[in-house]
């Protein structure tokens, strides 16, 4: 939503990278861990999102289900996803609250082509800067996640922001301070990494053979985590991608077909110039006119 | 003593104004295209009011070049098919950049490289055009899978290159091989371009009345 001067930046959109911030402590990474298993689906995340971000979701549809809305929107940075999971005579209640993963490698910003429209700060957060958003649409093919959303009204891209004005200032995010359950924990990622292994400890001990935390390794991790009952089928959790990572076809159009083609460029107009230099203009001799007055005149005859 | 052959009409008013208005879409659409496609040109966008106006901008004149080649492709089409002759003129290509013409076989109204263009930038622009289609979120952002308008991306900017790349040698050509400009200006080259170069053709055109 916007720069945070009091933030240091690592990354930046269509941008070299930013130098080190000078005389300062490394910041700490942080990280936002959502605790699945002691979700309720209360929906108070989605709430206190809309008030702190001051968002106005237009009432829409309910599609029958608990899914309200239905999908992330340029107003809605989180929601609420219920699955129905069915094994044998058992039946799980899933429910997995989505929103923006703040990747440690952003494929939004990777392919943002404005520059500084996408910012990742020294502490991890991935944020969109809207005063230079364009509207392309570029952040949408580069997530992994399917997040972020073009808004019809102003033509820029939106999503959670993870309260990057709420953390600046020592804040827990809205969604992390209004959680009654206290699924949603905000801190260090180191400290977060070491909540969940507790956590997973427990779930384990209650059954859960498979439990385990969900820090991706193919987007370098991500400073919003999930534990999980079923960390080893993700996809469970209404299509949490299993193995994320940003596509190999974003990786040639904004990796090595960037250089290539300018190169091209470069190389077509010196060759042309070389060969005008070298060989010289194509002209018409004296000859060629004669000749083409020859037989003029024998065809006008 | 010199003797002048008369000009020879080669391009009609309509097919020139329908030219030049490709032309400048052409131009445009590269301009806006690699303003975001590469973050050193970011800074082109300035030349259409901004990055957001440069989004909103570049597929319409997509759509304006998209109208305008098929009009130039119709009129031209027929004159581009390959010939027995075009084969022997890419033998002969390192002669034709040595400016070496002599003792190639006559040509019709285009030659090899010219169809080369015809045919190369009638494929790119078909592809660009639907490619384009898939990345104009603000109409067809539903119409297609994420991982479509990643493809339709890729697709996208290589051709884009590609189609620059042609155009590159479509203007040299012009500038190299004098005479050829004013058959886009005026409509007419002169007799003795038209015997060096397109010899069949001025055959043909010379005995009409």
């Amino acid at each position: 939503m916007s720069v945070l001067q009091s933030l240091d930046l690592r990354r930046r959109s269509a941008s070299p990278e930013p130098p080190p911030p000078a005389g300062k402590a490394p910041a700490v990474e942080v990280a936002k861990l959502i605790d699945v298993s002691k979700c309720i689906g209360c929906k108070a995340c989605q709430a206190a999102c809309l008030e702190w971000n001051q968002l106005d979701q237009p009432i829409g549809y309910t599609d029958g289900t608990y899914n309200n809305p239905t999908d992330l929107t340029p107003a809605s940075f989180t929601v609420m996803r219920f699955t129905e999971y069915e094994h044998g005579d058992d039946f799980e209640w899933l429910i997995r609250k989505d929103g923006c993963m703040h990747c440690a490698d952003p494929g939004c910003l990777k392919a943002c082509p404005a520059p500084g429209a996408i910012v990742q700060y020294t502490n991890g957060i991935v944020d969109f800067v809207s005063d230079n958003c364009i509207g392309c649409g570029y952040c949408v093919k580069g997530c992994p996640f399917n997040i972020p959303r073009i808004s019809k009204t102003d033509s820029k891209a939106y999503k959670c922001t993870l309260c990057s004005d709420r953390v600046v200032v020592g804040q827990a995010p809205a969604c992390a301070k209004a959680c009654p359950t206290q699924a949603i924990y905000f801190g260090t990622k180191a400290d977060m990494t070491a909540h969940a292994g507790k956590r997973i400890e427990d779930l384990k001990s209650r059954g859960f053979q498979n439990a385990g935390l969900y820090d991706p390794p193919g987007v370098g991790g991500t400073h919003v985590m999930y534990v999980l009952h079923h960390a080893d089928r993700p996809s469970l959790y209404a299509g949490l991608p299993d193995n994320p990572r940003i596509s190999p076809l974003v990786g040639v159009w904004k990796g090595m077909l960037k250089p290539i083609s300018l190169a091209a460029i470069a190389f077509a107009g010196v060759f042309g110039l070389v060969h005008y230099v070298t060989r010289g203009p194509n002209r018409v001799t004296e000859h060629d006119e004669e000749e083409a007055a020859a037989l003029e005149k024998q065809k006008g005859a | 003593m010199t003797v002048e052959a008369k000009p020879v009409s080669r391009y009609t008013t309509a097919a020139r104004i329908n030219h030049w208005i490709t032309a400048i879409s052409l131009i445009l659409l590269a301009l806006s295209g690699l303003a975001l496609f590469h973050p050193w040109l970011f800074g082109l966008t300035a030349l259409f009011g901004g990055g957001q106006l440069t989004r909103m901008l570049h597929p319409w004149i997509g759509v304006v070049l998209a109208v305008s080649f098929l009009g130039l492709f119709l009129r031209f089409f027929t004159l581009n098919f390959w010939k027995r002759e075009d084969t022997v003129w890419m033998k002969n290509l390192g002669s034709v950049i040595n400016n070496k013409e002599e003792g190639l076989p006559e040509l019709g109204k285009y030659n090899a490289g010219q169809k080369l263009v015809f045919w190369g930038q009638s494929i790119l622009i078909l592809l660009l055009f639907c490619s384009g289609l898939v990345l104009w979120d603000t109409y067809f952002a539903d119409a297609t899978s994420v991982d479509q308008k990643r493809l339709a991306a890729v697709v996208h900017a290589l051709c884009a290159i590609g189609a620059i790349l042609i155009w590159i040698v479509h203007v040299y050509a012009a500038i190299w091989v004098k005479g050829t400009l004013r058959a886009m200006t005026r409509g007419s080259v002169t007799g003795g371009w038209a015997w060096k170069h397109h010899r069949k053709w001025f055959r043909q055109e010379v005995g009409k009345p």
